[in-house]
């Protein structure tokens, strides 16, 4: 198992007191709420870490593959919709099989005809014509799944078990489009692998935001099952009441009136119940966090992971090893997809919905990226601290903002108008410090945070 | 023979000449793009704020002139706030390059980081923008809205198809042009841009004969800071300006400048183009053009569109990686990613 420096416990220590801080100050809800948020970051950030900081393979297609796990979500947890599936599964299943069709019949040109400008041309006009024919199936069949029940359905529903499984299956996801953009992609130069990457990442997007039927699109996905107990359940459940009850026993003996005694227990139930389900979530994230962390070790520890340094480092030196740089490229880039892939469906499984309108670059592509370049491309306990710091930024930018602005402005009336826009937008503050927080870290630290171990063995 | 007419119009009126004013709006852009990546060897994501600034610099000033009743007529007002907007564009070009992107470039970092830092100064001047005007959408053209309007055609010509031209349609272009020949004119005649060119050709040559590589970099932030005020005002101009949309239009920017062949000016100018008539193509439904040119028996039932528009967007993105897998210097050559 790996040991930590010294500077690294200092910031495992800052992370957790952090939130311990959060807790006395704006309550435990609230720091638990962040935390969670946290976790999430934290792993998706290992993710983007993966790719960049072993293999120096960009990815910034980290929406899309959240997208990806949020849709497995979906897909996972949500009870089937069967009328759904009577209208629209015979035409959908002939347009995959036509689909699927297409993809062979153009790989096959592509490999009988030699001549490169006519394999373009029948390649091109074989598309058009397979696009046209099923179109017509697919059309037909998605509109009638549309059709039935708009207001409540209106796709084809999911296979109704439990969402835990969509973790994995969300990695799955994301690991299956990860793989078709690095086929087409990896090998650009690392800038231009950011572009292609961000713009795929933003038609996997619109995709689900547009494809009604299997995602519902922009009218949003709600009441998604929990893997931890409801708030209800726990307040009406006996156990739950003798644990709050037990828990709270010396602030209950001091209150001497039987009225205000039992007023008090149903405050701290219904308190008690929030917190419970918080910190379930928590320790279920936390739980995949450090697995995730575990073999995110190992493998940066293994020769493989020195391979991935030595192709990150000279990519022709290692390739002259007899290294095949391609395929590493492809491979890390689809572990790193994957691990973005389980963020994904885990941030779904927070929040209990999926609204494909939510995934905006700027959110959900560039604050990762600030959080790996922040807390230190190539180290995972850089990223978990990125993950955590930056989030945490995020948050208490806003509370933050306004106590600056008013100490600032103490002087002004409170209906100035310049006051009165300041405090208007704050919330346009945390794009601000997020872009500061970027320059100054690569300017003055361009490791990181908690810079990668040099090791030398 | 009205038909054939009628179909025309309809062409023009729904794909040419929005095609022709987004083209023109996302050329000047990618020339932008191009400029940063030919002299400075970075893809520079913060062009879409930058553009984002300069229109915003110019709405303020246009209600600035709105508010003093000074105006231009039937042209908008904007036209005449542009200038300023244009060098405060140029300032914040400077100033971002003099404390952010000048440190990279004597350390000689790899583009890739020079991009990182173009995100960090993305999103300062995109908080810049929400906080000094908000998020709100803001419709800042005035003077005569159009120049022709759809009945005023049909009256004229006795057709039954409108064809309508927006002012700002026409100004787009009209810019356009001149903006792109004095642009081609100053790299091809003048000292200063062969000085340029050879910048961007070989820097290490360029040093040698002697050229200033200070005056060269100052130079294209001057021209990258016109390029993108000019299309941010006029994309702003023609759709309403949003500051969110302008992180979305730095997608087909790219797309465009890539697609002409990164860091070749006139590639850019053809890519936009290319980018912005596939959009509108591909996604545009034909029923009404083959209901004019079809006989009878052989119309559609259909609206006879390709994608619905709800993909527009990733149309780009779609061209850019077929060309980036047939052609990874772009149509024109540029240099190979």
């Amino acid at each position: 198992m790996m040991k930590f420096e010294r500077y690294e416990w200092i910031a495992i220590a800052i992370m957790i007191s952090l939130f311990i801080f959060v807790g006395f100050i704006q309550g435990w809800s609230v720091s638990l709420v962040i935390l969670n948020m946290c976790i999430i970051s934290a792993i998706m950030t290992m993710g983007v870490n993966i790719s960049w900081g072993y293999a120096g393979v960009i990815n910034f297609g980290v929406m899309g593959f959240l997208a990806m796990g949020g849709l497995a979500a979906v897909i996972v947890s949500y009870p089937p919709i069967r009328e759904a599936w009577q209208v629209g599964g015979t035409g959908l299943g002939i347009s995959l099989i036509l689909l699927a069709m297409l993809v062979f019949a153009v790989m096959y040109i592509n490999k009988v005809v030699i001549k490169k400008s006519s394999k373009y041309w029948i390649n091109g006009i074989i598309i058009f014509l397979g696009i046209i024919i099923i179109r017509y199936f697919y059309l037909n069949a998605t509109a009638n799944i549309e059709d039935v029940n708009p207001a409540l359905a209106g796709f084809l529903g999911g296979l109704g078990l439990p969402i835990i499984f969509s973790w994995f299956v969300g990695g799955l996801f994301a690991a299956g489009v990860a793989f078709i953009i690095g086929k087409v992609a990896l090998g650009l130069r690392s800038d231009y692998l950011a572009i292609v990457t961000l713009g795929i990442s933003e038609i996997v997007v619109s995709v689900l935001k547009h494809e009604e039927w299997l995602s519902r699109g922009v009218k949003n996905v709600i009441g998604l099952k929990r893997p931890v107990p409801y708030e209800i359940d726990l307040q009406n459940a006996d156990w739950f009441i003798n644990l709050v009850t037990y828990l709270n026993t010396s602030k209950l003996n001091n209150v001497i009136d039987i009225n205000d005694k039992q007023e008090l227990l149903n405050n701290l139930i219904i308190d008690g119940s929030g917190i419970f389900v918080k910190l379930s979530y928590a320790i279920l994230f936390l739980i995949v966090m450090l697995i995730i962390f575990y073999f995110a070790n190992k493998a940066q520890l293994s020769p493989w992971g020195r391979m991935m340094r030595a192709i990150r480092d000279n990519e022709t030196a290692a390739n002259a090893m007899g290294k095949d740089v391609v395929k590493q490229h492809l491979i890390i880039f689809v572990i790193g997809a994957a691990i973005v892939g389980v963020a994904g469906a885990m941030l779904v499984t927070l929040d209990g919905l999926f609204t494909p309108s939510g995934y905006r670059p700027l959110r959900f592509t560039f604050i990762i990226w600030i959080m790996v370049i922040v807390g230190g491309s190539g180290n995972n306990l850089g990223a978990i601290f990125g993950g955590f710091v930056i989030w945490f930024a995020w948050i208490e930018a806003a509370p933050l903002t306004t106590f600056i602005i008013n100490q600032l402005t103490l002087g002004l009336e409170p209906t100035n108008a310049l006051k009165v826009h300041l405090l208007d937008s704050v919330p346009y503050f945390r794009y601000l410090f997020m872009g500061l927080i970027l320059l100054l870290i690569l300017r003055y630290r361009p490791k990181g945070i908690i810079p990668e171990r040099v090791r030398h063995s | 023979m009205i038909d054939f007419l009628n179909s025309l119009v309809v062409l023009l009126n729904f794909i040419i000449i929005p095609g022709l004013s987004y083209g023109s709006q996302l050329a000047l852009g990618a020339l932008g793009v191009t400029f940063v990546y030919a002299i400075l060897r970075f893809a520079n994501f913060a062009h879409g704020e930058i553009m984002s600034f300069g229109a915003m610099i110019t709405i303020l000033f246009t209600w600035f002139f709105q508010s003093q009743n000074i105006g231009l007529g039937i042209l908008p007002t904007a036209l005449l706030a542009l200038p300023i907007g244009i060098i405060a564009t140029i300032i914040l070009c400077i100033i971002s390059d003099k404390f952010v992107f000048q440190y990279y470039r004597h350390q000689k970092s790899v583009p890739v980081v020079l991009a990182m830092v173009s995100i960090g100064v993305m999103f300062v001047v995109n908080a810049i923008i929400r906080i000094i005007i908000g998020t709100e959408t803001i419709k800042f053209s005035d003077g005569q809205k159009f120049i022709m309007k759809a009945k005023q055609f049909k009256v004229m010509t006795g057709l039954n198809e409108g064809l309508a031209l927006k002012s700002s349609q026409v100004i787009t272009i009209f810019l356009t042009i001149i903006l792109l020949s004095f642009t081609f004119w100053f790299l091809q005649k003048t000292k200063t841009g062969k000085s340029m060119r050879a910048f961007s050709d070989n820097e290490d040559l360029a040093l040698l004969s002697g050229i200033n590589p200070d005056r060269v970099v100052f130079i294209t932030w001057m021209i990258v800071g016109v390029l993108a005020c000019v299309a941010g005002t006029l994309y702003g101009l023609d759709k309403s300006y949003k500051p969110i949309i302008y992180l979305n239009l730095v997608l087909p920017v790219f797309a465009s400048a890539i697609v002409g062949g990164i860091g070749n000016p006139f590639g850019a100018v053809v890519g936009g183009y290319v980018i912005a008539f596939s959009e509108i193509m591909i996604t545009y439904a034909y029923k009404k053009f083959f209901v004019y040119i079809l006989p009878g028996p052989l119309e559609p039932s259909g609206l006879v569109q390709l994608l619905s528009t709800d993909y527009k967007f990733a149309v780009s993105f779609t061209i850019l990686v077929i060309v980036l897998l047939i052609r990874p210097s772009g149509i024109f050559k540029g240099r190979v990613l």
